[in-house]
């Protein structure tokens, strides 16, 4: 099965490269953009094709390594 | 002092720290691989020294702070054992939750390699016993994440209850955002853990300690340690 976890900042916590991101986007003058928070996306081969099974996994990998909860928050998709 | 520094793959400054180990406590250290699981039998003090430790895939000091020899340095801290971790070593610290808080991109976006002024905020540690509390030192620093983050509650626990070990702040003490390097939360540059037997730092103490070579004002800390030891035994 196919799975995502995404990994995001906590608002509040500062992400400077958000912010370079979003000064150079500006100074491209790509039009609308308030403004940018960057994170990470992991896509992850999960075996066999018990759902329930691959989400409790997922959500151990991201508790112990993928985000570190002090700063980050992460979201589960099982894709099938 | 029996000490051993721990090393993981990635790591570059384990030989300074430990040719600063030997110089200073006049005992060669023990190497640690990051894949041992167990300390030498014996070991004082456990020092995680800088370096990329893993690429810094990840974030830093993640991949690190799971490796299997972390379990044991856990085991070490939680019987009182002394933990040192100095720039990665602070980041795997924290990522091995044995320190609070994390350490976030330079708020410049700047990698940082230069000397800094740090205040050492208080005496009364098995780290800081070399130093005078207030005194101010000079030692080395080369990060590129070094912004020292906690929630609003953690940082007012530490500063409660006096955590803060060392602060970035002018050659005559004072605070000033612009001595603060990386924009560290309350200039923090060095956090101590609940029990004050696990300290962790950004800038390199161990790269100050030969008057050959510049100042000595990094020598104190090994000095105090040793000290510490020589009373303990």
């Amino acid at each position: 099965m196919k799975a995502r976890v995404t990994v995001t900042l906590k608002s509040g916590i500062l992400d400077p490269q958000g912010k370079a991101i979003e000064g150079a986007l500006r100074s491209l003058g790509v039009a609308g953009v308030g403004s940018v928070r960057q994170g990470k996306v992991f896509d992850i081969e999960v075996e066999g094709s018990d759902r329930v099974q691959a989400e409790a996994a997922l959500k151990d990998a991201a508790e112990r390594l993928l985000a570190n909860t002090v700063i980050e928050n992460y979201r589960i998709e099982v894709l099938g | 002092m029996r000490s051993a520094v721990v090393v993981f793959p990635g790591i570059n400054r384990e030989r300074d720290m430990a040719r600063t180990l030997r110089l200073v406590s006049g005992r060669e250290p023990a190497m640690v691989w990051h894949a041992d699981t167990a300390l030498p039998a014996g070991t004082d003090l456990v020092v995680i020294p800088g370096g990329f430790s893993y690429g810094d895939y990840l974030r830093c000091g993640a991949i690190a702070a799971r490796a299997p020899i972390m379990d044991a340095v856990r085991t070490h801290a939680a019987a009182g054992g002394l933990v040192l971790g100095v720039c990665n070593g602070f980041q795997i610290l924290c990522e091995s939750g044995l320190l609070p808080g994390v350490l976030m991109r330079n708020a410049t976006l700047r990698f940082i390699c230069k000397d800094v002024y740090l205040r050492v905020e208080r005496s009364d540690t098995p780290f800081t016993r070399g130093y005078n509390a207030g005194q101010v030192i000079r030692v080395p620093t080369a990060h590129g994440e070094g912004n020292y983050v906690a929630d609003e509650p953690t940082i007012e626990r530490l500063e409660g209850e006096g955590r803060v070990a060392f602060r970035y702040v002018g050659p005559d003490g004072t605070l000033d955002p612009r001595w603060n390097v990386n924009g560290a939360t309350h200039a923090i540059a060095g956090v101590l853990n609940e029990g004050g037997n696990v300290l962790g730092l950004m800038p390199h103490p161990e790269n100050h300690v030969e008057a050959s070579v510049g100042p000595t004002d990094g020598r104190g800390l090994f000095a105090g340690l040793t000290q510490h030891f020589a009373k303990v035994a």
